[in-house]
């Protein structure tokens, strides 16, 4: 008698269980980003014309991009951290028409806040928490633990489409430069 | 089977009792709760709390007819529709942000009520775990509900509070664009959190003020001098009719008179607030609407989050998350961090006394030092409050441990 009892208990207990292991599945996909929203996603920049040393801003999933036309000389006026190199020398630069360009994706890595650029101290300042970067997206003063974020680009002649994956953003990602 | 009186009439009290127990619920819930005497206004912060989260769920349910969980048309139907257009619909917003902000206010002096006086000891472990998860609850429905404007601050909020759950160097980018449905905030993210707002978070919250209400039932409230009082005997005192020498009184109607009374000048302040001084709870950046491209210059929390924002904030990114996190769960643990048995007054109990206006001026100074901006004599201000607050918690069992008995408690 009590054996059928503990079948039946046993048999309702495991397909409930798998009711709710299938409802936790369920709910999770729900949860997560729709295709459309992944789908969409392709920016396509127009370099030509950019004046050195300014910051231009675009958007790309949603997400700020900065853009900096990289001026030979651009060495932050302070770095707290002691990386006060050029930025123009950095290999994180991306060559486009014999320029070099700073393409990076807006948002501070400390915890998302976009920086401010100033020009005449090459350098960005976050407004959140003060963390600071050069004209290449490399940190100057934490807290933000990582250089500004490369995003997936492919370059086509004087233009970069952000999304692809070309081969000058692959040989960055091997390098390691991206992030 | 029971007994049923045939000639009970439909609805008379006879006839509700024999259905429901009715009198042995109000026994139980109200007129047989007993309070002791030697109390102070302090013990009315509980009622205050249940008649503000009646007000928010009330001012809610108004809010709730005219706002659009849309990206595109959220800020207007808050800023224009509900603000402009709707009859008292100014009222109702008004209400509600002043009460979500005082409902803070209240909560911390609750709790410092509670750490004081050593309500979270012997027996009332519960209570005060219960009530910590109603804090935790009553922020996660404060932040959901700041979303919902989808102003600046809203929108800037979102982006630096989901961006936590990337846990740092961990980079778990997967798990904070699972969270908002997309890359940054957007419509899945309005539209889950419109949901934990005015569905999953309150019906949270009303399980869990039954569950605390429901801790508090058998060891009943604490009292002025961590006295241990025999309920019972003092309870058969005052039904015999001494009621001058019984040291309890019932919750309904004599202690329930006094509630009220505190609860008056209470809401005499907050309408006050209301119909005055609203503009502290509306948070001028969040009358932009939100705009992806562009940060305010300064991202700070409401009031009520900045104490532990500011002890995320003068460490580097993945330090800064464990002590956030810290700050988040450690007051769950005070009733076994605390290693003295004294349920007392903390003016009676040494080190401890000190241990807790510490706690208080701390988290002031924590709070002051988010509000302004992170540079110069206040980050190194943070940073010495933030520690002081870590090293707290870090010697709290030491200095209970060598508490000596206070008179009178066992």
């Amino acid at each position: 008698m009590s054996d059928r009892r503990d079948f039946f208990g046993k048999a309702l207990g495991a397909f409930a269980g798998l009711g709710a292991l299938g409802a936790l599945y369920a709910a999770k996909r729900t949860w997560d980003p729709l295709p459309s929203v992944k789908a969409a996603g392709f920016t396509t920049l127009d370099l030509s014309g950019l004046s050195e040393n300014k910051l231009y801003v675009d958007k790309w999933r949603g997400k700020p991009i900065l853009i900096i036309k990289v001026a030979k000389n651009s060495k932050p006026n302070e770095a707290p951290n002691g990386n006060n190199k050029n930025a123009y020398e950095d290999p994180r630069l991306i060559s486009v028409g014999g320029h070099k360009y700073m393409i990076v994706i807006g948002l501070c890595t400390h915890l998302g806040c976009i920086p401010d650029y100033f020009s005449d101290k090459h350098k960005f300042i976050c407004p959140c928490h003060g963390g600071q970067f050069n004209a290449a997206g490399e940190v100057l003063k934490a807290p933000p633990p990582s250089p500004l974020v490369i995003p997936p680009f492919k370059i086509t002649g004087n233009k970069v489409v952000l999304g692809e994956e070309g081969p000058e953003y692959k040989k960055l990602k091997e390098s390691g430069l991206v992030a | 089977m029971a007994h049923f009186d045939p000639n009970a009439k439909p609805f008379s009290h006879k006839w509700l009792d024999e259905r429901l127990a009715v009198d042995t619920l109000q026994k139980v819930l109200s007129t047989e709760y007993w309070i002791p005497k030697n109390i102070n206004f302090l013990w009315a912060m509980g009622m205050i709390l249940a008649a503000t989260f009646g007000i928010l769920l009330l001012s809610g349910i108004f809010l709730l007819m005219y706002y659009i969980p849309d990206t595109k048309l959220a800020f207007d139907s808050v800023n224009h529709t509900i603000m402009g257009e709707v009859g008292y619909g100014w009222l109702w917003r008004h209400m509600h942000g002043v009460a979500a902000s005082v409902v803070f206010l209240i909560i911390y002096i609750h709790m410092l009520t509670g750490i004081y006086y050593g309500s979270y000891k012997r027996g009332r472990e519960l209570i005060w775990i219960s009530g910590m998860l109603l804090f935790v609850s009553f922020s996660a429905e404060a932040f959901s509900g700041y979303m919902l404007p989808w102003g600046q601050m809203s929108y800037w909020a979102g982006m630096v509070i989901t961006n936590l759950f990337s846990l740092g160097s961990l980079n778990l980018n997967g798990l904070v664009e699972w969270i908002r449905g997309d890359y940054v905030p957007g419509q899945a993210f309005l539209g889950r959190f419109f949901m934990l707002h005015v569905l999953l978070m309150p019906l949270i919250i009303m399980a869990l003020i039954v569950l605390h209400f429901g801790t508090l039932r058998i060891p009943h409230v604490n009292n002025q001098d961590g006295e241990e009082i025999d309920f019972e005997e003092e309870a058969k005192k005052w039904k015999a009719g001494n009621r001058k020498e019984s040291k309890v009184i019932p919750f309904n109607p004599v202690f329930l008179s006094k509630d009220v009374f505190v609860m008056s000048i209470y809401f005499i302040i907050y309408f006050y607030l209301v119909f005055y001084h609203f503009e502290f709870a509306m948070d001028p950046v969040n009358f932009d609407p939100a705009d992806p491209l562009k940060t305010p210059p300064h991202i700070y929390p409401e009031w009520y989050f900045l104490w532990s924002y500011e002890i995320l904030r003068p460490f580097s990114k993945n330090a800064g998350l464990i002590a956030f996190g810290f700050a988040q769960v450690i007051f769950f643990f005070l009733p076994f961090l605390d290693r003295s048995a004294n349920v007392a007054p903390a003016n009676r109990r040494g080190l401890f006394k000190y241990w807790f206006w510490i706690l208080v001026v701390d988290m002031i100074v924590l709070t002051i030092m988010g509000k302004v901006p992170p540079m110069g004599i206040y980050t190194t201000i943070g940073t010495v409050a933030a520690w002081t607050f870590i090293l707290l918690w870090a010697v709290l069992p030491f200095i209970t441990k060598m508490e000596k008995p206070v008179r009178g408690s066992k």
